[in-house]
């Protein structure tokens, strides 16, 4: 049985990945299990400067899911650079995504080529759902035309894969992976949390300081493989789906749509064994619907 | 921090919202008053974080506010019920900075940990004042329970029901003299005790929260020594770091 996924030339052991934003730079975890055991790991969105985020309250609870509105909190790339990632190849020794955020597109190239310097670092997963500030904080992700402005930016300052992570706030998703494809990404990460609110009934107001925040979670999962289903239809290069997978079946029908690895994010807050547990259990998954080689399913469904 | 399957031993009302539910199984990993547990309901996204009043061998007991859906789950459920709990989250107490006489301040769904902070700082000879707020007497719980076991009982009710009228920081002037403050309330009652003595002590904070063990950034705060997480680097402060 074959759980092995090559993504860009990177090949991982099984295709289960940590979502970035849910598994911090991986030593919290790292004190729970050995986090060996996973595909390759994305860490905390990185910026240029250090950012403290949103104001709490940060988190809402929904049916099936949850909103963040944490804002990006990180370190910087620096630090980032200097001592999160160090720690993290201390205890972690599979390739690892370089998730970067910005709000203009050199801040986006400086975030980039940091990272792309770095051994273990093995793609570079760029957050396109940021606002750009010179364009009156419109983000770079909802349109094609910035999306591809990035994109290409970015590949011209680094050597190493460039994934996009897509924002599903958009009313076409299939023109925006392709213009990532046209100018020159090497794979798309997809999706990005759903813009939502909650509203405290005994305060009547929005929930989160924010107002608005990311919903993720189980609820996501029919809109992520819907929109991974789409782009594969559209592009040639590799998918990582992302959205509401909780398990293994999760993780083969995602692949079954079009992904070619599968990232696991606000499982990881609810149940922190939840990816060590997937991927203890995809063999017993794969047996039970005859699948010998993973790779195998990509695009199954189509 | 541990996750483990635990058996709920009793289940009750204290007051009208207020329930005591104790636990039974692996508490190896509680290792401080003032610490929480996060516990996973069936039909619920997210853990329900709550701090843990009591530890004795491997039982624990918490006590929470019946407020939302999943607080209202757990007021019906019965003796014998398994559920699923991270426990030994965040920093807790220190006790050993407490003096000889500390004096603990609890204000409402802030009472329960100060009950095995109280236990801890008895047990190593300390002589121990605590003022619990409420806002009247048919809220007061876990009194009782404070003075078995020698802790000298100050309470302060918003209607004057019961003990001094007025706020936590009203009963302040009955205390004594005491050597440090260990806090836990609302927000604007740890602010008011902040403001009202000069006596160093540990502030324990409440903020939503996604994870409970330091991985999402759900509950960041700032402090005088950085950005903190009210889940792992929390949820006590220590009262020359808070920035109000």
């Amino acid at each position: 049985m074959n759980t092995k996924v090559t993504l860009t030339g990177v090949t991982l052991d099984n295709p289960v990945i940590p979502a970035s934003g849910t598994f911090g730079y991986g030593y919290e975890y790292a004190e729970l299990y050995d986090i060996n055991v996973l595909g390759s790991l994305s860490f905390k969105g990185t910026t240029k400067d250090p950012r403290f985020g949103n104001p709490t309250p940060r988190i809402a609870e929904c049916p099936a899911g949850m909103i963040n509105a944490v804002g990006l909190q990180n370190p910087g790339v620096d630090a980032v650079i200097a001592e999160e990632l160090p720690r993290l190849r201390s205890v972690f020794h599979k390739p690892i995504i370089a998730n970067v955020g910005g709000f203009s597109i050199e801040e986006y190239v400086h975030c980039c080529e940091k990272p792309d310097k770095e051994d273990g670092v093995a793609i570079l997963e760029v957050n396109i759902s940021c606002p750009n500030v010179h364009s009156g904080g419109r983000n770079f992700g909802n349109a094609p035309e910035t999306a591809a402005e990035v994109t290409r930016a970015v590949k011209a300052a680094t050597k190493k894969p460039v994934y996009i992570k897509l924002s599903p706030n958009v009313t076409d998703i299939v023109s925006i992976a392709k213009a990532c494809e046209e100018a020159g990404a090497d794979g798309i990460s997809m999706i990005n949390t759903l813009l939502g609110m909650r509203i405290d009934l005994r305060r009547k107001k929005p929930i989160i300081a924010n107002k608005m925040g990311g919903f993720s979670g189980d609820a996501i999962f029919p809109v992520a493989v819907r929109m991974i289903y789409q782009v594969y239809e559209a592009v040639k290069i590799p998918i990582i789906g992302i959205g509401g997978v909780s398990s293994a079946e999760d993780v083969i029908e995602m692949m079954l749509a079009g992904a070619t690895a599968v990232q696991v994010g606000a499982a990881n807050l609810v149940n922190p064994f939840a990816c060590r547990d997937i991927v203890l259990d995809l063999p017993r998954a794969m047996e039970k619907y005859g699948i010998d080689d993973l790779t195998s399913i990509i695009g199954g469904a189509h | 921090m541990k996750q483990a399957l635990y058996t709920i031993k009793s289940n009750r009302a204290l007051t009208r919202d207020m329930y005591e539910m104790i636990l039974e199984g692996d508490t190896s990993d509680m290792t401080a008053p003032g610490q929480f547990v996060n516990l996973r309901l069936d039909g619920f996204f997210l853990r329900r974080p709550i701090s843990v009043c009591n530890q004795e061998g491997d039982t624990f007991t918490i006590l929470y506010k019946v407020i939302g859906h999943g607080t209202e789950k757990m007021a019906q459920m019965k003796a014998g019920e398994v559920i699923d709990i991270l426990t030994g989250l965040g920093n807790g107490y220190d006790t050993a900075k407490s003096g000889d006489a500390p004096l603990l301040v609890g204000g409402g769904a802030g009472v329960p940990p100060m009950y095995l902070l109280a236990r801890r700082l008895i047990a190593e000879g300390k002589k121990v004042t605590v003022i619990l707020g409420f806002n009247k007497a048919e809220e007061i719980f876990y009194r009782e329970e404070f003075e078995a076991i020698g802790v000298k009982v100050l309470i302060a009710t918003a209607d004057g029901s019961v003990g001094v009228k007025g706020f936590v920081t009203d009963a302040l002037a009955d205390a004594g003299a005491y050597t440090y403050t260990y806090a836990c309330g609302p927000e604007p009652m740890l602010k008011a005790l902040y403001n009202a003595t000069d006596v160093s002590g540990q502030y324990s904070f409440e903020e939503r929260m996604g994870c409970g063990f330091g991985a999402c950034m759900g509950c960041s705060c700032k402090t005088k020594y950085g950005n903190k997480r009210i889940c792992r680097d929390g949820p006590v402060l220590t009262k020359e770091e808070i920035i109000w």
